[in-house]
């Protein structure tokens, strides 16, 4: 194992419990607000689909990384725009 | 060859630290009312530090796929949040989950691409990454699909059950992680090839089964799936930001996945494989209830006067409301029940709607006041001093065999005793039975009324009827 794997595993045991511990008190009118959040999180995948995009030499990896471009750039746009439409419902008191 | 604004890798790498404090105290606020809002804006920060700075990351030589796909990226998003209907937002939240999979399992594959043409160049510590990648991403994408279709009712939202179903997912599994074992071993395209149509299928068949009442579990756990997907992308890139943006949802969102599932009564293993509402157990149940059972229709003059000169009553909303964009008729039939003296609360059970917090949003959105919103736990000890409940559009989550039927599928169910006030009246579309596909018993009690039609038109016979009484 490479000493950057283990960093990896570290950041990812401490991401584990911090993903956890930030939503344990969360009421149940935000379930979906916060689903819809996270899922815009997730989009993050994009930064992996633009690295490969922007390296990509063989015709067959360019079509694969421009797709994962425009999948994740939904994934990102479309979720923190339709989670942020749900929360302005809560707006108004 | 790199851009001459390129950074180093390890000025990027700062910037992904900055972006994942900011995910972090996003996702934080997010799960808090007052805070929420903004909580959703800072982690769309921090998404957009990770991006920005990524394009100048070194080894980028080239942003025409990029900026292009990301144009496009952006049109399809832009368009379609702003145009989904919030009615129909749980399928849409379940379309941005399957694409973000999709990604996840397409960077796998393009990695495995450039990597594998000369075996032995895939080093151990990412094959395995990878793979995994490529199989949660592409399971995430067809299940997100097909709970998409079910929402959308392109599907049917009952449980599809075939003979077998069991053993063949076991099987299907077995096979998959035989495609990976080769795939690793050999880094021949064929075998990665075969893993990921395998999973699509895979993905497919494991959300087929589920009947849509418990798809927003269903969506919710694809969910923390895109995440581990995504954070799993990040250990065959070495990125940081992924694996902690990954990571973040996988794990909140399988807490949130179990959370779900506990406002719904209902435990992971028992959403996954027990076919909730399958033709069987509701056709039996539905046949013992409907058979030789008569109910009694209301007109809706007669349920307006009913309503008029009442003094407590209290409003069940359900689906049926929203389909038919009832809420503002039926503020306006509260703010004149009110006018008249008479009390009116809302009963909003954890999962009215299609997912937890769906009609509290619908009802926010037609500007019902706060405080008239009552929670099951608070509105159930009230049932017994209630004249008349309106159940509107709603169904299984008034249904009482949730509490006295034990051969019932949804006995156990937390539901609203609606069965428990003086008077029921139904506003419903027909006799067919709710979105579980089970008969509700309510229906055929001497105190039940039903008033059939669309909800919004019969709301609005109810408002006219209120007025002249």
């Amino acid at each position: 194992m490479t000493s950057t794997l283990l960093t990896s595993i570290t950041v990812f045991v401490l991401a584990v419990f911090i993903g956890i511990e930030i939503i344990s008190k969360v009421p149940t009118m935000l379930h979906t607000p916060l689903m819809s959040g996270t899922n815009a999180i997730h989009g993050i995948v994009l930064v992996g689909a633009m690295l490969i995009a922007g390296s990509a030499h063989s015709t067959l990896e360019q079509v694969l990384a421009f797709i994962a471009v425009v999948f994740a750039t939904i994934n990102v746009v479309g979720g923190f725009l339709v989670t942020d439409r749900m929360l302005e419902m809560f707006k108004r008191k | 060859m790199t851009t001459p604004l390129a950074l180093s890798q390890t000025a990027i790498n700062f910037t992904y630290l900055v972006a994942a404090v900011l995910l972090i105290v996003g996702i934080r606020r997010l799960s808090a009312p007052p805070t929420a809002r903004s909580g959703n804006v800072i982690a769309a920060i921090g998404m957009t530090i990770a991006i920005v700075f990524t394009f100048l990351s070194p080894g980028i030589d080239s942003f025409w796929l990029i900026v292009v796909g990301m144009a496009v990226g952006t049109v399809i998003g832009v368009v379609s949040a702003r145009l989904v209907k919030m009615t129909a937002m749980p399928q849409m939240v379940a379309l941005f989950n399957g694409v973000g999979g999709g990604a996840a399992a397409l960077i796998a594959a393009a990695e495995f691409h450039r990597l594998a043409p000369a075996a032995g160049h895939l080093s151990g510590d990412s094959v395995g990454a990878m793979l995994f990648s490529a199989l949660i991403g592409s399971v995430s994408l067809a299940g997100s699909l097909v709970a998409f279709a079910k929402l959308q009712e392109l599907l049917p939202g009952r449980p599809l059950v075939f003979g077998a179903q069991q053993a063949m997912n076991a099987a299907l599994f077995a096979a998959l992680v035989a495609f990976g074992v080769l795939a690793g071993a050999t880094e021949a395209g064929l075998w990665m090839v075969l893993l990921l149509l395998g999973a699509l299928l895979f993905g497919v068949l494991l959300v087929l089964p589920i009947g849509g009442a418990d798809m927003p579990v269903v969506i919710s756990l694809l969910n923390a799936f895109t995440g581990l997907a995504a954070a799993s992308a990040g250990f065959v890139l070495e990125n940081t930001a992924l694996i902690i943006g990954g990571t973040l949802v996988g794990a909140s969102g399988t807490l949130l996945t179990i959370l779900m599932g506990r406002a719904m009564n209902r435990s992971l293993a028992n959403v996954l494989f027990s076919a909730f509402g399958s033709a069987p157990a509701g056709a039996a149940v539905a046949a013992t209830s409907s058979d030789g059972k008569s109910y009694r229709e209301i007109s809706a003059e007669d349920a307006a006067v009913m309503l008029a000169y009442a003094q407590r009553v209290v409003i069940v909303p359900g689906y049926g409301l929203a389909v038919a964009q009832a809420q503002h008729s039926v503020r306006e039939l509260a703010d004149l029940l009110e006018k008249r003296g008479v009390d009116v609360k809302y009963a909003i059970h954890p999962v009215a709607g299609r997912m937890p917090g769906h009609m509290n949003v619908l009802l926010a959105e037609a500007n019902v006041p706060y405080p008239q919103l009552f929670d099951m736990e608070d509105i159930n000890p009230e049932f017994p001093r209630t004249d008349v409940a309106l159940v509107i559009g709603a169904n299984d989550v008034t249904n009482p065999a949730a509490r006295t039927a034990p051969e019932s599928p949804i006995y156990g169910m937390p539901i609203l005793n609606v069965d428990e006030a003086a008077n029921v009246v139904v506003l419903k579309r027909s006799m067919n039975p709710g979105f579980a596909g089970i008969d509700n018993d309510l229906y055929y009690e001497p105190k039940t009324a039903m008033l059939f039609g669309d909800a919004k038109a019969s709301v609005e016979k109810l408002l006219a009827g209120v007025k002249a009484a």
